[in-house]
């Protein structure tokens, strides 16, 4: 696997894969936590989340929306999804304030669908931050790219007109499905409106594949139950609240 | 086989009608086509490295994929196939309709259209069949929502009835519609060449830019849209069609130029380094802002401008450097690539057929690297053994059948022009 990553670097000349030299490499983990480092480019981000910032440095109550689709839970599990180990790395990382979360799950809206409902959900929750994860219906059903792009630029609008901060989560990384569903424009297109309107994007699907390609976790197998599922969400969660964590230029918690 | 390999030169047929050309040729004035005698090997040799990379690009991403050409700029393989497929087609039944006229060679073309559908079918049973496969196979909480994507296989009629009408095209085999399509106009296509090449392309530089202003497309089953708008892509085959009736030779003086040069090497350094910054996330700063904001998304869908200004820039430069009469297109080593461009529908075909079985076997084996590289390898092996043995077929098994007067079948084995 690191020849391989050598090699890789060796033909991009400059290469993203040579990372600094990971512990997670060593074949016994030491740590009970499953190794799923993630390359610091992956985790920083040059926009900002000015109202996470306030948020927490004037210790107010940090009130996090999840708005997604049902890649942001595991059936029956919801507590070890993404969004509750996001929640409770903050709390880990900052152990005074107080982290509220609430998801909603909208199983199969597209961007537009979920879109028109952002303000109205904003309005009942009052969250300081909004997660939109958003992109796999949309990939699933081939919606026009331009049409997804507009969907996410006007969410995107709507979420900052009522003054909460936004972070975009992409799509998953499933190679199973890769000959199914064509997930690059829907990428791409959420890549551009994150970049147009300075909108920190977490960026699951490369996150996911530079596991699966250090052989971190098998995404490809096909007989795991929950198991994989929740440890997959655990790493995504802690890797979510570092990602906010370094956006809200909150310190001292540094990457590894 | 000579009419699924899109035949330049040297066929049987081509050689019985050597002689009306000259004819032909002064009564069509508008147009002329280049010697015949010698194949275009440029033409193979480009066409098999372009069948190469989209089967590489159809796998999961791996070692080799860092040696297609969509890593290192704007355009991909699909834009080399199509431009190649329209300069081909252009020249093998543009000469039919200057011999034969128009109605024999829409006859042909569409025999040849026929061919390209029962190819995507074909296709679309092995699609089919893989994509049960995982659907049975594969319950991973992890992947609940994906996994949705199989709900089509609940309708099975309806989503077959829909894959006949081209309409059903799941990811990767979106190539061969777009094909069909472009195929189907190329009578009109030729019958506007012939009359006027320059207002052809000019016609189509006109349908590209309404697509653009009006947002033209085809929608597919059940939702969505053709990943490759034929609105858009059609310029890249008109303008394949045009150079090769003559356009190229007429483009001679442009291309020659050294302005041409530097203009091409400086978009396709420029496009170099933004594709660099994709890859390199860490150089992504040095972009200014306003740039990205212009350029991007780089549409494929629609063949941005960007993608084909830089296949443009390739392709010229190719030309330049690349003479027609380079000896290394001769050597055994471009052996390989040539013989996959010599018998592309097929190669293409057998190539989107192994990406399906390497990401079957890539999910079935867990693998790392070293695995992804090998099947890889494999595939390319088996596509050039392949067209090794279709040529084989072609100049010694089909020829001494027809010398013992068996040419009977010639249809049915695929024979016959």
């Amino acid at each position: 696997m690191k020849s391989a990553r050598t090699m890789l670097g060796l033909l991009l000349a400059a290469c993203l894969a040579a990372a600094p030299a990971r512990a997670g490499d060593t074949p016994e983990p030491a740590p009970p936590a499953p190794p799923c480092d993630v390359p610091a480019y992956l985790l920083t981000s040059e926009s900002s989340l000015p109202k996470v910032t306030d948020a927490v440095k004037a210790n107010q109550p940090l009130n996090v929306l999840v708005v997604g689709s049902r890649s942001s839970t595991i059936p029956g599990n919801e507590a070890s999804a993404y969004p509750a180990t996001m929640q409770a790395a903050l709390k880990e990382a900052f152990p005074q304030a107080t982290i509220d979360l609430s998801v909603e799950l909208q199983a199969k809206s597209t961007a537009e669908e979920t879109a028109g409902t952002l303000v109205k959900l904003v309005e009942a929750k009052k969250p300081t931050l909004v997660i939109w994860q958003t992109g796999t219906v949309d990939a699933m059903r081939a919606v026009d790219p331009d049409d997804f792009r507009t969907a996410i630029n006007d969410g995107v609008v709507a979420l900052r007109g009522t003054g909460t901060d936004v972070v975009l989560v992409n799509l998953q990384y499933s190679p199973r499905t890769e000959t199914m569903i064509s997930a690059p424009p829907y990428l791409d297109n959420i890549k551009v409106v994150a970049q147009q309107h300075d909108v920190p994007l977490f960026d699951r699907f490369a996150i996911m594949k530079q596991w699966s390609d250090a052989g971190y976790f098998d995404l490809f197998s096909t007989a795991h139950g929950v198991d994989l599922a929740k440890k997959v969400h655990a790493c995504l969660g802690r890797a979510l609240a570092k990602f906010v964590i370094d956006a809200a230029h909150l310190g001292p918690v540094q990457q590894n | 086989m000579s009419s699924i390999a899109d035949p330049i030169a040297g066929s049987p047929v081509a050689d019985t009608k050597a002689e009306a050309k000259s004819e032909a040729k002064a009564a069509a004035p508008a147009i002329t086509l280049p010697m015949t005698g010698e194949r275009e090997l440029r033409l193979d040799l480009f066409r098999g490295l372009a069948l190469w990379l989209i089967f590489i690009d159809h796998l999961p991403t791996n070692l080799l994929t860092w040696l297609t050409i969509r890593n290192y700029g704007f355009s991909d393989a699909t834009e080399i196939f199509i431009f190649i497929s329209g300069y081909t087609a252009a020249f093998v039944y543009g000469r039919a309709m200057l011999e034969g006229g128009f109605v024999i060679a829409t006859a042909r073309i569409l025999r040849r259209v026929w061919q390209i559908y029962v190819a995507h079918v074909f296709l679309f049973t092995i699609f089919l069949a893989e994509i049960s496969y995982v659907a049975t196979s594969f319950e991973n909480p992890l992947y609940s929502e994906e996994m949705g994507i199989m709900d089509f296989l609940k309708q099975p009629d309806v989503t077959i009835v829909q894959a006949l009408l081209l309409r059903f095209r799941p990811v990767n085999m979106d190539v061969l519609p777009l094909y069909i399509v472009l195929m189907l106009f190329l009578p009109l296509i030729l019958w506007l060449m012939k009359w006027k090449p320059d207002v052809t392309l000019g016609l189509s530089v006109l349908l590209y830019a309404l697509t653009w202003q009006f947002d033209l497309y085809l929608s597919a089953y059940p939702n969505g849209f053709w990943a490759f708008n034929p609105f858009a892509w059609q310029l890249l085959f008109v303008f394949g069609a045009w150079c090769a009736l003559g356009g190229a030779r007429r483009m001679s003086r442009i291309l020659s130029s050294n302005i041409t040069m530097w203009i091409c090497i400086v978009y396709l350094v420029a496009a170099f380094f933004v594709t660099l910054t994709w890859y390199v996330p860490q150089l992504g700063h040095i972009m200014p802002k306003v740039v990205e904001q212009w350029m991007y998304p780089i549409n494929k869908t629609d063949l941005d401008v960007l993608r084909f200004a830089h296949f443009l820039a390739l392709a010229a430069l190719t030309v330049r450097f690349l003479p027609r009469d380079w000896p290394g297109l001769k050597s055994r080593w471009l052996r390989p690539l040539i013989l996959c461009g010599q018998h592309s529908l097929e190669i293409f075909c057998l190539g989107v057929f192994l990406a399906f079985a390497g990401h079957f076997v890539l999910a079935e084996v867990s693998g790392g690297a070293a695995l992804h590289a090998l099947i890889s390898v494999c595939g390319i092996l088996i596509m050039c053994g392949m067209a090794w043995i279709i040529s084989w077929y072609k100049h010694s098994a089909d020829k001494g059948a027809s010398k013992k007067g068996a040419v009977g079948n010639a249809d049915l084995a695929g024979g016959g022009a």
